[in-house]
């Protein structure tokens, strides 16, 4: 019984190795909080702008819009992913690894998110903007004060939810040899034959995202709407 | 009184540090309509939420019908089907038509065949009136139509006695009187019932015996005569004042 | 560029290969969207027990496969097992990887769906003689599921979408058949025809969440 243990601890808790590829997961968590980060900014950034483009209501601009949000809807991340990477070079466009991810995880991050809005903003009453446009307000003016506040309420849980979602997808980098966090482990754990960088890396990711899906919990609870 | 259909003794139940019912006795005999008044948080829905332990007493006895409730060896359930319950939110489940709420107790603790379900259950809304509405669900009715299938799926089950949780207090006014009929039905043939609520009139004229509750204990109870006309303690003066004073 | 990503010759020449995966992400999604929907109700009925002792743990359970990223779970199961001995198939760790992750998420939807039930329902139920089970069964499962249709719906996209995630590990679904087919050609067509079968695929299922979400917000105003 003791030995069995012994073993599972030296092939997968192995201290030398772990120390030996601790610089390298380390290095692949800043380049995954890298690309996460700019992910959520570009992503949301991109996803608001179309909804408030969509709000102007001109009928062919939001066809597109709508075209835009389903593709990225529908299609698997890696299958985006890897449609920029090894499909883009034949029209002498080679964006590396990062950039790949970045874009894809982006784009459907910006589809989702485009979408988040515009329930949002759809779902606060018309009364709201009757009423603030007959004290004079401008279109503008009407969306940023009173509309956008209330829209923001509603849509910060999903909004949350569907980010942490898309960013767990940076490990799919991996595939297009990003040195993200699985990439490092990866690689790591071929060179050493053995699997403790991997653990490392798994919890790596644990370290990174449990505390942010324990937040987002909370985050729902406070922002939970009364039926 | 010869063996009362429910005798509950000293009923005692804790909400945390609420001590909201504080050893209250309640004999009931086959065939009588008690009526149940107090200020709110009296207790009166405790006591009767005890009776078919959909609150778990703290302390003291509850025997239905020669069942003791209590008993962890009681199957809860069998004996559940001995007592009607009717609730102030009626409570019909939204995802079926009056006669699937009606028969769904039948078919899956009764055992019932669903043709001897369904006919039962036909039977019941007739006699609440609305053999007619069996098809529809209750977001299809008004709120006076969804309590009386309330009650006729409470009756379905052939029950031994029946409780009434506020049954028309969430009821528009107009409404009230479809209930009330119904009930008074019931009472005429022979169905015990306590009764919690706020309609004096019906007490005046379909109470055998009134009950006045006030912070979790019993004060007074007697026929409704005496209770309306000259209740013994002040108390009861008061609150029977108050709620003449509407 | 048509010749590079619509180029005729290949789709004809790699169609089967193609078709062949389209039928294994088929196949794989009859497979883990029942898993998964297992699992999480067996979490979402776990939870729905009253003590706080057994909700700690589950809700633990819960935020940790939601945060752990579904990839490097395979990869765990696929390339670490060996190491202790146990040498699942591709398949096999997509299985398993599935039912772990997707399942803590379709727990999730289920108990948010139980929880959005009026106790008074159950209160019904129990008095007129239904045991908890059958209540959960007969009164509670069938409005809960009502209730959060749209993100059960919305899930269950996310988890066939998913399924390319096997092509890492060898899984002969969709995106490893093109991607095999696309370096035997050296060309992005077959990736292209991919994407395009996982759009048609797909799109209904977005068109018709979309319509309900908007009918469900509709209602609440």
């Amino acid at each position: 019984m003791r030995g069995n243990l012994d073993r599972f601890v030296d092939t997968f808790l192995n201290t030398k190795v772990m120390l030996k590829y601790l610089p390298d997961i380390l290095s692949g968590v800043v380049v995954t909080i890298e690309l996460a980060l700019l992910i959520v900014v570009t992503g949301i950034a991109a996803g608001l702008a179309l909804a408030l483009l969509r709000s102007l209501g001109i009928r062919p601009l939001n066809w597109l819009i709508i075209g835009i949000v389903d593709l990225f809807r529908s299609l698997p991340p890696l299958v985006v992913i890897v449609l920029i990477y090894f499909g883009l070079p034949s029209v002498d466009l080679s964006p590396s690894g990062f950039v790949s991810t970045w874009l894809s995880l982006a784009l459907v991050l910006m589809a989702f998110a485009e979408e988040i809005f515009w329930a949002g903003i759809t779902s606060v009453a018309k009364g709201q903007w009757e009423a603030a446009r007959s004290t004079g307000l401008s279109f503008g003016q009407t969306l940023m004060n009173v509309v956008l506040p209330q829209a923001f309420r509603l849509t910060i849980p999903p909004l949350t939810n569907r980010t942490i979602a898309i960013t767990k997808g940076t490990a799919l980098g991996t595939v297009v040899a990003v040195t993200e966090i699985l990439g490092q482990a990866s690689s790591a754990m071929s060179n050493s034959y053995n699997p403790s960088p991997l653990m490392m890396g798994a919890a790596a990711y644990i370290v990174l995202f449990f505390p942010v899906v324990v937040a987002a919990r909370w985050v729902e609870t406070k922002f939970a709407w009364k039926r | 009184m010869n063996r009362p259909i429910v005798d509950a003794r000293g009923l005692h139940k804790h909400f945390g540090a609420l001590h909201v019912l504080k050893g209250v006795d309640l004999r009931v005999a086959e065939r009588e309509l008690v009526f149940v008044i107090g200020p709110s948080g009296s207790g009166k829905s405790t006591l009767l939420r005890c009776l078919n332990r959909l609150e778990e007493p703290s302390s003291g006895s509850v025997v239905v019908d020669g069942i003791d409730m209590l008993d962890p060896r009681t199957d809860i359930n069998h004996a559940r089907q001995r007592i009607g319950m009717v609730f102030q939110s009626f409570n019909l489940y939204p995802h079926m038509t009056a006669l699937g709420n009606v028969t769904l107790a039948l078919r899956k603790v009764a055992g019932k065949s669903r043709a001897s379900a369904d006919a039962l259950g036909k039977a019941a809304l007739e006699r609440v009136g609305l053999a007619d509405r069996a098809g529809h669900t209750p977001g299809q009715l008004s709120g006076g139509q969804q309590q009386r299938v309330a009650i006729a799926r409470a009756v379905a089950l052939e029950p031994r006695v029946m409780l009434f949780d506020e049954p028309t207090s969430a009821l528009d006014p107009e409404l009230v009187g479809s209930v009330l009929e119904v009930m008074r039905s019931l009472r005429e043939s022979g169905m015990t019932m306590i009764v919690v609520s706020h309609e004096m009139g019906f007490a005046r004229n379909a109470a055998d015996r009134v009950v006045f509750m006030d912070e979790g204990a019993i004060v007074e109870q007697g026929p409704p005569a005496m209770i309306f006309e000259h209740p013994a303690q002040e108390r009861t003066r008061t609150f029977i004042g108050q709620i003449q004073r509407h | 560029m048509i010749q590079t990503f619509f180029n005729l010759e290949i789709i004809a020449a790699s169609w089967p290969i193609v078709l062949a995966g389209l039928r294994n992400t088929v196949l794989l999604s009859l497979l883990v969207v029942p898993l998964g929907l297992v699992g999480g109700l067996i979490l979402a009925l776990l939870a729905s027990v009253k003590y706080p002792v057994v909700r700690w743990p589950l809700m633990a359970w819960v935020d940790f496969f939601r945060a752990f990223p579904p990839l490097v779970l395979l990869i765990l199961l696929f390339a670490g097992l060996p190491f202790a001995g146990l040498e699942l198939g591709g398949f096999v760790c997509v299985a398993v990887a599935f039912f772990l992750n997707t399942g803590a998420y379709y727990g999730e939807i289920l108990r948010a769906g139980i929880d959005s039930v009026p106790a008074g329902q159950v209160e019904a139920a129990r008095s007129t003689g239904l045991s908890r089970l059958q209540a959960m069964a007969y009164v509670v499962l069938p409005q809960a599921v009502r209730n959060v249709l749209p993100d059960l719906l919305s899930n269950t996209l996310e988890v066939v979408k998913l399924t390319s995630l096997g092509s890492v590990v060898a899984v002969p679904e969709l995106l490893y058949q093109a991607r095999q087919a696309q370096s035997i050609t050296y060309n992005p067509t077959p990736i292209v025809v991919a994407a395009i079968v996982y759009f048609l695929m797909l799109w209904p299922v977005v068109r018709l969440l979309s319509r309900l979400e908007n009918r469900a917000l509709a209602g609440r105003y």
